[in-house]
């Protein structure tokens, strides 16, 4: 890639192939075209870039965060407070946005720190795809990193070299004045912007398509009651601006500009599409207690980045049919509150071993209407992992006699077995030869337990003949 | 639960990770009027939670059933004390039915009201749900007459 900087034409950037080369950013074009005869050029686009960019920055705004914006030349800049949740938190926020990234053909890398500049410096010189460092310890993370890492204008890090300095973590420990009479006050600007002592607020990108109201207040509000008020007002005027549309909500944002020019953001999720005035105030207003309005919030902007067509049907077809109960308002809202997978239905998998036999569903996916045959027994609560137990029992097929888990030491009354199940050779080549015996014990006061036993007590290969104990039955 | 007659499809599970979370879902989903019941399982259940808990099934009519489980003693320590619950049941493993033949036989239970608001306490001895769902009186109890069992409990504890 080869533009023009000033009256020069150099070298803008290279792929992985010309860096072996020995071509790198900042040489001359002519110089470039000198050491490799074949060389592949193509003209740099400056405003085609920053419309690329502006264009992930949007995806990112619908898919990740409320206030996301382009940092040139490489870069986004997402604000994820309140946001990580929706994702199951910010290690998953960050593993899922590389992941699509890179599956779209990009080189990521992401870092997320408690100020911008210490994101983006991680970002750059921290050679993992994904970097999370706690919101007090990115002044320690930042501080080995090279003086090209602070975002400072050009040469300036030259300079610093030139003196000696080459980490962030030197500039910090040197005394401020000499260094900002000598480097001017962009340098210890970005230093503090870096360690958080200077605010740096992001100016969120905003599409034109984008459906959005806002409220600006004459006197900074602050009361909880009177942020619940407005937020009602929002929505109501939000839904009429979806109706026009015929689009219901699929994610809102609500916005809260303070005095002090940061931003406090809520940011919720439906399943469906909704365009239900109640519902949706519900779910912002259970949100806001995590709003601090510091001194005082001056505008609230109420947006919808991802909106769906909305389609109506009918309630009930006829009279005497009862409408069937919706409860997709109250997924929505228990999502919200607990996070995604902590509601689930429970649905067949194909599989004979019990642990593997159940898989987790969206509570709202469509019914399936498959079940487990119902002629073995099962139990009704089955443990994470099967514990050990200590068994007095017969070989080759016969139930224990008497058993101890947990330090309690039961007598065996009934017993009903064995089930054999195989190991599931396709999965893993541990469990070729793998078999279980499960039986069902019932002791002297009727309680029953489902245990098995490894191996089927005549070939050594299939298990080392221990009991485990795997469910309880009700 | 499918074994029993409650097909999958018609369940909806929630996480959470502390008690208090528990009691606000279990509350929400009460309100909610669109369920058929919400079980939740609880080790502490005080007076003022349970009260919140009845008047919300009480406003919606969705039954509310509330299993007290718990790992260490200490923390029911408040199991006994009373709830503003209508019923509050209690339910013991039984020697299963017995068979002519060595096995397991059909499961039993040991079920006592402890407390009904306006009625008197009984207790009753069950066989567990069959194929269908369905419980019985096991067969050397069927014939004598019992009062049937009031199974419209509201936030039974």
């Amino acid at each position: 890639m080869i533009g023009r900087s000033g009256r020069k034409r150099m070298v803008l950037a290279a792929d992985a192939a010309a860096q072996a080369l020995r071509l790198y950013p900042g040489m001359a074009a002519t110089q470039a075209r000198a050491l490799c005869a074949e060389l592949v050029v193509h003209d740099a686009d400056p405003e085609g870039d920053a419309e690329a960019l502006d264009r992930l920055a949007l995806w990112a705004l619908k898919l990740y965060a409320p206030i996301v914006a382009a940092d040139p030349p490489a870069g986004l800049v997402i604000d994820a407070s309140g946001a990580a949740h929706l994702f199951g938190g910010e290690e998953a926020l960050l593993a899922d946005m590389v992941a699509r990234l890179t599956s779209a053909g990009f080189t990521a890398r992401a870092a997320m720190a408690g100020t911008w500049g210490a994101a983006h410096a991680l970002a750059r010189f921290v050679n993992a795809p994904a970097t999370i460092v706690p919101s007090d310890q990115s002044g320690r993370a930042i501080a080995h990193l090279p003086t090209w890492a602070l975002r400072l204008p050009d040469g300036m890090a030259d300079a610093l070299g030139k003196m000696g300095i080459d980490t962030v973590g030197e500039i910090e420990a040197k005394p401020r004045a000499p260094l900002a009479l000598r480097f001017g006050p962009e340098l210890t600007r970005r230093l503090d912007q870096a360690y958080g002592r200077a605010a740096e607020p992001i100016e969120p990108v905003e599409a034109p398509e984008l459906i959005q109201v806002r409220q600006a207040f004459a006197e900074p509000i602050g009361a909880p009651e009177t942020l619940a008020r407005y937020t009602l007002k929002l929505v109501d005027a939000l839904c009429a601006a979806l109706e026009a549309k015929g689009l219901g909500a699929r994610t809102l944002d609500l916005r809260f500009h303070r005095v002090d020019n940061r931003i406090e953001v809520v940011r919720v999720g439906m399943a469906k599409p909704v365009r239900d005035i109640k519902r949706l105030t519900r779910l912002l207003c259970d949100k806001l207690e995590t709003v601090d309005p510091g001194f005082g919030v001056e505008t609230m902007v109420l947006a919808a980045p991802m909106a769906e067509p909305l389609t109506w049907k009918p309630i009930a077809t006829d009279l005497t049919e009862a409408p069937t109960p919706d409860v997709a308002d109250l997924v929505d809202t228990l999502v919200n509150r607990l996070g995604p997978g902590r509601l689930y239905r429970a649905a067949p998998a194909q599989s004979d071993v019990p642990e593997r036999s159940v898989r987790r569903t969206a509570p709202t996916a469509p019914p399936t209407g498959d079940t487990w045959p119902a002629h073995w027994p099962r139990p009704a609560r089955l443990l994470p992992r099967p514990e050990r137990i200590e068994t007095l029992a017969l070989l080759p097929d016969q139930p224990p006699t008497a058993f101890t888990w947990r330090g309690v030491r039961r007598r065996v009354k009934r017993a009903d077995g064995p089930e054999r199940i195989f190991g599931e050779w396709w999965r893993r080549d541990g469990e070729i030869d793998a078999v279980r015996d499960y039986f069902q014990l019932e002791d002297d006061a009727g309680e029953r337990f489902w245990v098995f036993r490894r191996g089927d007590g005549e070939q050594a290969a299939t298990g080392d003949l221990t009991w485990f104990l795997h469910g309880l039955f009700g | 639960m499918a074994q029993a007659g409650l097909a999958a499809d018609r369940i909806i599970y929630v996480e959470a990770s502390d008690e208090k979370t528990v009691l606000a879902c279990f509350e929400e989903g009460l309100r909610h009027g669109g369920l058929g019941a919400v079980v939740g399982e609880v080790a502490r259940l005080s007076m003022t939670a349970s009260r919140r808990l009845q008047l919300a099934a009480e406003g919606s009519g969705t039954m509310g059933i509330a299993v007290r489980r718990w790992r260490r003693q200490a923390e029911a320590a408040d199991f006994g004390q009373p709830t503003a619950a209508t019923t509050r049941w209690r339910v013991t493993a039984l020697p299963s039915s017995p068979l002519p033949a060595a096995g397991v036989g059909r499961p039993r239970w040991f079920i006592e009201l402890i407390r009904c608001k306006a009625g008197e306490c009984a207790d009753f001895e069950l066989e567990a749900c069959d194929e269908t769902g369905r419980l019985a009186l096991p067969a050397d109890l069927a014939d004598r007459s019992l009062a049937a069992p009031p199974w419209q409990s509201r936030a039974a504890g």
